[in-house]
């Protein structure tokens, strides 16, 4: 004999992940780094951006990276000869990154070092436009990077990605002449669904644009250090 | 493939709600609710939920999907409409662009039915 009962549950299918992102990003506030998510298809040129950037910012800030690669510590080894840090996580035959696996390469870097001199952690996703959208890893900021070869539609495509990022790098922009591509029209289907969105053109190969890349960069840490004071300063 | 990271998202939310129950039920049917501006095809994730709670708590469970479609509100002109995905995001109207999402994000559990067997029940009874 049984009776059948009904739980309303009204919870995000990704609670538990979405739990494990709070707890990391908790962690970030607390050491005082701000963290963000590096989102794009394989071969965008997240890997390069990251080592340009490496080589200029790591002036002002101290960076550590947690890297995400389904197989392969080949990136990593690439980011390792700027100095910095290097969690490399393989993911396996997953296409994302998760918070659970961004929380080992964090409890890794407390046991490392004093997580307390760190103003940056830059976390390159696995190459992929669709999963990584839905998976939060405790990231402030979600970058995602479109390079000029794939497409003025890829945002209309896979639009979920472009919805949620805070800042879209179109890159390879040394390209365009050689493409029958409008980087205008990219940037205006991203802003199709997502008015707010901070757009950066850039080449990593000329160095157009990645002033204003580093910048930005800088810019967000000193927002989110002043947002976390704030926060503090608030009464109880 | 992500939606089989997906159904393990899933399991390991359900198994921490079955996880908190004292009696620990024996569940039936979870519904979810998933917006179509989501990164979830239904069809993927019920397969994959058969094949990954096999020999589980949740095996035979049936997964029952409700989809929510995609729309938005445009302040503008004040009013909802439906974005063409893949075409055109922005207020068919006015060509604002789209901004306030009102439908079509969820990625939800709605509710879980589940059973309490009065043989189970006696199983789990203190034998003190």
């Amino acid at each position: 004999m049984h009776q059948t009962f009904d739980a309303a549950l009204g919870i995000n299918l990704l609670h538990a992940n979405q739990k494990g992102a709070d707890h990391n990003r908790a962690h970030f506030d607390e050491w005082g780094i701000t963290c963000f998510n590096i989102m794009s298809s394989p071969g965008a040129g997240k890997t390069v951006l990251l080592e340009r950037s490496l080589a200029v910012l790591t002036d002002d800030l101290k960076i550590a990276v947690i890297e995400g690669d389904m197989t392969t510590e080949l990136d990593a080894d690439r980011l390792r000869q700027y100095g910095v840090p290097v969690i490399a996580i393989n993911t396996g035959r997953s296409c994302h990154l998760d918070s659970k696996m961004v929380a080992g390469g964090i409890h890794q870097l407390e046991h490392q070092y004093n997580p307390v001199d760190f103003d940056l952690v830059l976390v390159e996703n696995v190459g992929n436009l669709v999963c990584p959208a839905e998976f939060e890893v405790g990231e402030h900021i979600k970058v995602a990077l479109l390079s000029v070869t794939e497409g003025e539609d890829k945002p209309l495509k896979y639009p979920v990605m472009f919805q949620e990022a805070d800042c879209l790098l179109i890159t390879k922009i040394d390209l365009a002449p050689y493409l029958d591509i409008d980087i205008n029209r990219i940037a205006a289907n991203v802003r199709q669904m997502n008015p707010h969105v901070t757009i950066i053109a850039v080449s990593a190969k000329t160095g157009e644009g990645l002033e204003h890349w580093f910048n930005w960069v800088k810019s967000q840490v000193l927002n989110q250090r002043s947002s976390a004071t704030a926060t503090e300063m608030l009464p109880a | 493939m992500h939606e089989t990271d997906m159904t393990k998202a899933l399991i390991f939310t359900v198994k921490d709600w079955w996880e908190s129950q004292t009696e620990r039920p024996q569940i039936t049917e979870i519904h979810l609710i998933v917006g179509k501006f989501t990164c979830v095809e239904p069809v993927s994730l019920k397969f994959a939920f058969e094949v990954q709670t096999g020999n589980t708590f949740l095996e035979g469970v049936e997964l029952v999907i409700q989809e929510t479609p995609l729309i938005a509100f445009c302040h503008r002109c004040q009013q909802e409409y439906a974005p063409q995905v893949g075409l055109q995001y922005g207020c068919p109207e006015c060509d604002s662009p789209m901004e306030d999402i009102r439908s079509g994000r969820e990625l939800k559990i709605d509710r879980i039915e589940y059973i309490f067997d009065e043989a189970n029940k006696k199983a789990y009874a203190p034998n003190i």
